[in-house]
């Protein structure tokens, strides 16, 4: 079973729901981002979703596209990324998903980024500009390198649709909860139970739901419904938060991690 | 210029493909919560596109409210003063609201009427298709939303004025290089969070299908009466044609009914800005590769790791890191061939179109004079040239002055 079926099932296992936490790679820096993502694998986190900053991220709203700023200017690059996904390998074995824009994977060659990726130890590859309509060398670079694929389904996802998502998508679906870009909101969308269900009646997949997630008492809600819940700008929040003195950020990631993470027990309670 | 023979291309009208392919180029590459408005997007504007009554609502709009036909008009002194090939201007700069952007306004705002859909929103770079976009929406009373870079706001303070006066709201990018591209970026933004009840129209022949498709159907009304016109004037077919190209949409809707003439060449001039060096230019063609950005596959601007280069241009609205895939198709098959022009010799032709002609162009069609002027020289007296003049220059008077040391 691959990394990312093993977390699902341990999280099952336990009834509760995987913790997905996401973080931009190389924000503020490199060695301080090292010690974020250690900080997240030894404070819940089941999946560690990496975003791979982008000049243009047009599907993120203001806190990730800052983060992915500030690593760029910080010196990431590509081979930066894959070095970070190396030195987190040093210390765990926890499932890493790349969130990306086609534009990074594509650029010097689809099967060949997939390949170094996989050398890295990386095991799933999300691409938010990639519709299954356009993913069929992704999928099959994925396939040849036995990395996972991961797709998103939206509120505006008609249902015939879950199907043809579902049918490019090995490693698990990620409902994006509202329509709208990443960022924190005040509220969890209502609709969740019902979208989940309508997920699950054209799926086997696990499912995963993000976006706006931020509280642990948002994500003990959305805990009791998916196999997984996604945080993501709640926890880049605790990076801006502390740029004056970076040497508080990953006192600051562990322990939000290790708040927001025991929501995803108390929701099955 | 390209010297090769072209290749035999597929009848023009054949694409893209139901996907929005231009052979490699095009194609649907957005997040998955735009992929059920962009397909309804296109379904409804197939239907429209073969509603008779559409398109006689179009034409009525595009003669009263837009002033079209425009003249094609002999620059007898441009022609003087270079000395060699007949110069023509299509007049799109004498078009309501300033250039050709209006014909794709229109077109797009009669769409989104239809879909009941009552938000627009817009992206602008020079402000000319946010000027166009406002303009319609104050004419069918849709609300109206430009995104538009900080930089380009203060460049081309004008238009966000004229914007405002017509009731739009203008919203500032302070993102990235704070021009077209973060303005591209932060509408389609807005699009995603509210995509139910809003309609985006795309002022180039860029980004995720239908866009390139639709957006080059409505400024194709530029190049069916150029060869009118000039069938009217020269009893013939022009033997060259320019256009400027940024995203690329006056220069498509200018050269698409001549595609299948071998005997016209057609030229795209992107914008050489500084020169050839990295960030200094937006000449995709030269030091672009394959990539995809904002929703279509298409030559960028990029570093090895793919990442968008800066760009520069004078002209606001060339200053874009992707060209519209279609041209990128064409090239190919050399039927479309690229040059570029620089700053500077866009300062020069600027002043002298403006003091030869009595015709202040926009520095984005400055752009095709300066090499339509170049070309000119080169061909024969008896040869035809057609540069298409896609828009006027008032809204680039005070950067003018600004580069040119005048105080007004």
């Amino acid at each position: 079973m691959s990394r990312i079926q093993q977390a699902f099932a341990r999280a099952r296992a336990e009834n509760r729901a995987a913790f997905v936490a996401y973080v931009c790679a190389g924000d503020p820096d490199f060695e301080t981002s090292v010690e974020v993502c250690r900080a997240l694998l030894t404070n819940g986190v089941d999946i560690l979703e990496l975003g791979v900053p982008f000049s243009d991220p047009l599907a993120d709203g203001l806190t990730n596209q800052l983060a992915a700023q500030r690593a760029l200017e910080g010196g990431m690059t590509a081979a930066r990324v894959f070095e970070l996904v190396r030195r987190v390998r040093e210390f765990s074995q926890a499932p890493i998903v790349f969130y990306t824009y086609y534009n990074l994977v594509f650029a010097n060659g689809v099967d060949s980024y997939v390949r170094a990726a996989k050398a890295a130890g990386v095991d799933g590859i999300l691409t938010l500009d990639l519709p299954p309509e356009e993913a069929g060398e992704v999928s099959a670079a994925c396939r040849t390198h036995g990395v996972e694929t991961v797709f998103i389904i939206a509120p505006t996802t008609p249902d015939e649709r879950i199907a043809t998502i579902g049918a490019v998508t090995t490693g698990f679906l990620y409902y994006v909860s509202r329509e709208g870009v990443t960022g924190v909101r005040d509220q969890v969308a209502g609709n969740i139970p019902q979208a989940v269900a309508r997920i699950r009646a054209r799926t086997a997949l696990p499912m995963v739901v993000g976006f706006g997630i931020g509280t642990r008492a948002q994500v003990a809600e959305v805990a009791a419904h998916a196999d997984g819940v996604v945080v993501g700008s709640a926890l880049v929040n605790c990076v801006r938060d502390h740029l004056a003195d970076r040497a508080k950020i990953v006192p600051a990631i562990a322990a939000r991690a290790a708040d927001l993470s025991a929501g995803v027990k108390r929701g099955r309670a | 210029m390209s010297s090769v023979a072209t290749t035999s291309s597929p009848d023009r009208l054949s694409l893209p493909d139901s996907g929005g392919h231009f052979g490699r180029y095009g194609g649907v590459f957005v997040p998955e919560t735009l992929m059920t408005a962009l397909s309804e997007l296109a379904a409804a504007y197939e239907v429209a596109r073969d509603d008779p009554k559409f398109q006689a609502e179009l034409r009525h709009h595009l003669k009263e409210f837009a002033g079209r036909p425009t003249e094609l008009y002999f620059a007898e002194r441009l022609t003087q003063h270079c000395g060699g090939a007949k110069i023509y201007l299509k007049r799109e700069d004498l078009l309501h609201t300033g250039a050709h952007k209006i014909n794709n306004a229109l077109g797009q705002a009669l769409l989104a009427r239809r879909m009941g859909k009552k938000r627009v929103i817009a992206e602008t770079g020079a402000g000319q298709h946010g000027v166009a976009t406002a303009a319609v929406c104050a004419k069918f009373g849709l609300d109206c939303t430009v995104y538009m870079g900080a930089v380009d706001m203060e460049r081309q303070a004008l238009n966000v004025f004229r914007m405002r006066l017509m009731g739009a709201k203008v919203i500032g990018v302070e993102a990235g290089q704070k021009t077209l591209k973060e303005a591209i970026n932060e509408a389609m933004r807005d699009w995603v969070t509210n995509v139910r009840g809003t309609h985006y129209i795309l002022g180039s022949a860029l980004g995720s299908h239908p866009y390139p498709m639709m957006v080059r159907d409505f400024h194709r009304v530029i190049g069916r009466e150029v060869r009118e016109q000039i069938l009217a004037r020269e009893g013939r077919l022009p033997d060259e044609m320019i256009a400027c190209v940024g995203g690329g949409s006056n220069a498509i809707g200018f050269f698409f009914e001549f595609l299948e003439e071998p005997g016209v060449r057609l030229i795209g001039v992107e914008a050489g800005g500084r020169g050839i060096k990295r960030g200094d230019h937006a000449a995709r063609f030269e030091g672009g590769k394959l990539g995809v950005l904002q929703g279509c596959k298409t030559y960028i601007l990029q570093d090895e790791d793919g990442q968008i280069e800066l760009t520069h241009s004078v002209s606001a609205g060339l200053d874009y890191a992707a060209i519209g895939p279609e041209h990128a198709f064409y090239r190919d098959r050399n039927r479309i061939s690229f040059a570029y022009a620089c700053d500077d010799e866009v300062m020069e032709a600027f002043q002298l179109c403006s003091r030869l002609e009595g015709i202040i162009p926009a520095l984005e069609s400055t752009h095709a004079l300066v090499h339509g002027f170049k070309r000119a020289k080169a061909m024969r007296k008896d040869e035809v040239l057609v540069i298409n003049l896609s828009g006027r220059g008032d809204k680039d008077v005070n950067q003018v002055a600004k580069i040119l040391g005048v105080k007004l």
